[in-house]
């Protein structure tokens, strides 16, 4: 039985990698499981400039699911190439860095910079919801997103891996564009915007009034928009958002991802990704399925 | 260090007071590796966040964590609904822990509500050396007094409105300590404002401090860093995070707001 995945020309041992913003840079898993028994990790989303992000409260629990404000803390590029990456560099699993923005010209600068590191794939996040500058404003427009994307491609070699923000009218139509502009595959959906209220305090739970809701209720979304986007666009779909069990991962690739990340379930679960990869192991046994690659978009629509 | 994830069956349950609830865990692996002041977090059946709920008492030999938790919301609700022999979904021990000075030293506990559990533990290395003080709203919601008292520890009470112990807060109790004679060690837990002023005698006292912070998890491993927290580093304010930087912070480097 094979489960590796080309995406993008990487090679990837099996189609699960941990979505950004949920796992650091594995240092944390890897004392609960090695990072290795995962195809990727999407490292912690990186900007050029270390970010304080936004003050608490970050976190707000929902049904089924969890709303974030976090705001793209991190410390910067450099840190990330300097501190962070050596842990991941060289070992068994596909390391992607996500980068973002405060403006189109971070975005090219960051991928000037990448080149000739150990990254193996660029996710470029245009889509984080918890960022007054940038963020998804890039990700709501297909002609920013082009021009970042475009830029960002004559900057570097490596695979550029797009990923897409749910809240807008049309995704497809941002995936068509960041195709365009030389994208070699896209990831989606970042969180969904959301709000909670204190009804005690009567103001919102969120500092920052509001964030990204993840976890499984938002798996259906995720879905369809991958779907969506897998029927529009010719480069590899990496699909995520709201997966917590190994069915919601065989639905993602009937409807046409070629890969997989998990993200929030892994605070309800931490050994959620491999209980995804043992359950699509043992689904695709018993149902003869010898390549992951024989079910990807098969999905038969009515 | 290795963190710990599994399914543990609850050895004993019980209410102490008013929506405060004491479980029993039988984890042993995680009962080896604890230190006091770290924490667990507990799934509650039917919320797809943990709960980080933090140790009350470490038996190593028997296998047993002990956790001390306050009706907060449904989720502490339906936590404090599990029975003896339930299983219950822990990942621990997360944190760091207080520093443990030599047994013999002079120090000072100083807990406020449900911030007194992570204490007890912290009582039982130093026994007769501690001064604990414990505040509480009112004698009803008093949890774990005798069991301090048990560990000989020098056990000062206030509450809020003067039934039990003396009328008022622990930094009346506090400062009085501080005066009566050295102390080489602050430990607190409590309300953010009492940290504060806690932290504040102590400095004013020259005794170093430590302080144990709270804040909405949700991976409790640092992977996530929704539990942001201001402190000082070099020079620098930043969001340091509770679950893996903390939850005990040396009180200089903690800015309260």
């Amino acid at each position: 039985m094979n489960l590796s995945v080309n995406l993008a020309g990487v090679t990837l041992k099996n189609p699960v990698i941990t979505a950004s913003g949920c796992c650091g840079y594995g240092r944390e898993y890897d004392k609960l499981y090695p990072m290795e028994k995962l195809g990727g990790i999407s490292a912690k989303g990186t900007t050029l400039e270390e970010r304080m992000g936004n003050p608490p409260c970050r976190v707000a629990e929902t049904p089924a699911g969890m709303l974030n404000s976090v705001g793209l803390q991190n410390p910067g590029l450099d840190a990330f190439l300097s501190r962070e990456l050596p842990h991941l560099a060289g070992r068994d699993i596909a390391v992607i860095a996500n980068v973002a923005g405060a403006t189109v010209e971070e975005y090219w600068e960051i991928a000037r910079r990448l080149e000739g590191t150990a990254v193996d794939i660029i996710e470029v996040n245009i889509s984080c919801p918890n960022v007054k500058e940038g963020g998804a404003a890039f990700g709501t427009s297909c002609q920013v997103a082009s021009q970042v994307v475009a830029g960002m491609r004559a900057r570097t070699q490596k695979p550029l891996m797009v990923k897409l923000s749910p809240n807008v009218t049309d995704i497809t139509a941002i995936a068509r564009s960041v195709e365009d502009a030389g994208a070699d595959a896209v990831s989606l959906i970042n969180t969904l915007l959301g709000m909670r209220i204190d009804i005690r305090t009567r103001r919102p739970v969120l500092h920052n009034n509001v964030g990204g809701l993840s976890g499984p209720a938002v798996f259906p979304v995720a879905l369809r928009m991958v779907w969506q986007v897998a029927r529009a666009v010719k480069i590899p779909v990496v699909g995520m958002g709201g997966i917590s069990k190994w069915q919601d991962a065989v639905e993602m690739l009937l409807a046409g991802a070629q890969a997989v990340q998990i993200g929030a379930a892994l605070f309800s679960d931490p050994y959620t990704p491999l209980r995804v990869l043992e359950g699509m192991e043992a689904w695709m046994a018993e149902n003869g399925v010898k390549e992951l690659g024989e079910i990807v978009g098969t999905v038969r629509p009515w | 260090m290795a963190y710990l994830q599994g399914s543990f069956p609850v050895a004993r349950r019980r209410q102490l007071a008013e929506g405060f609830w004491d479980l029993w865990v039988c984890c042993p692996p995680v009962a080896q590796q604890a230190q006091a002041g770290q924490f667990v977090n507990l799934k509650a059946e039917g919320f797809f966040l943990r709960r980080p709920i933090s140790i009350c008492e470490i038996r190593p030999q028997e296998g047993l964590i002990r956790l001390v938790f306050q009706v907060r919301g449904e989720g502490t609700e339906k936590l404090s609904q599990l029975q003896e022999g339930d299983r219950v979904d822990l990942l621990g021990p997360l944190g760091n822990g207080f520093k443990l000075l030599s047994p013999q030293s002079r120090v000072v506990l100083v807990g406020g509500g449900i911030g007194v559990p992570p204490l007890l533990q912290l009582a039982a290395h130093y026994g007769p050396a501690a001064t604990v003080i414990l505040g509480f709203r009112t004698a009803g919601a008093a949890i774990l007094t005798q069991e301090f008292r048990q560990l000989g520890c020098d056990l000062r009470l206030v509450s809020d409105d003067g039934t039990l112990g003396r009328q008022g807060l622990v930094t009346g109790p506090l400062e009085q300590r501080l005066l009566e004679g050295p102390a080489e060690l602050v430990c607190a837990c409590g309300p953010m404002a009492m940290l504060r002023e806690v932290v504040r005698l102590a400095e004013g006292a020259q005794v170093p401090s430590q302080v144990s912070l709270e804040e909405h998890m949700a991976c409790g491993v640092g992977a996530c860093l929704v539990c942001a927290c201001r402190t000082v580093k070099d020079g620098r304010e930043i969001f340091s995070h509770v679950c893996k930087d903390g939850p005990v912070f040396d009180g200089k480097e903690v800015v309260f707001q």
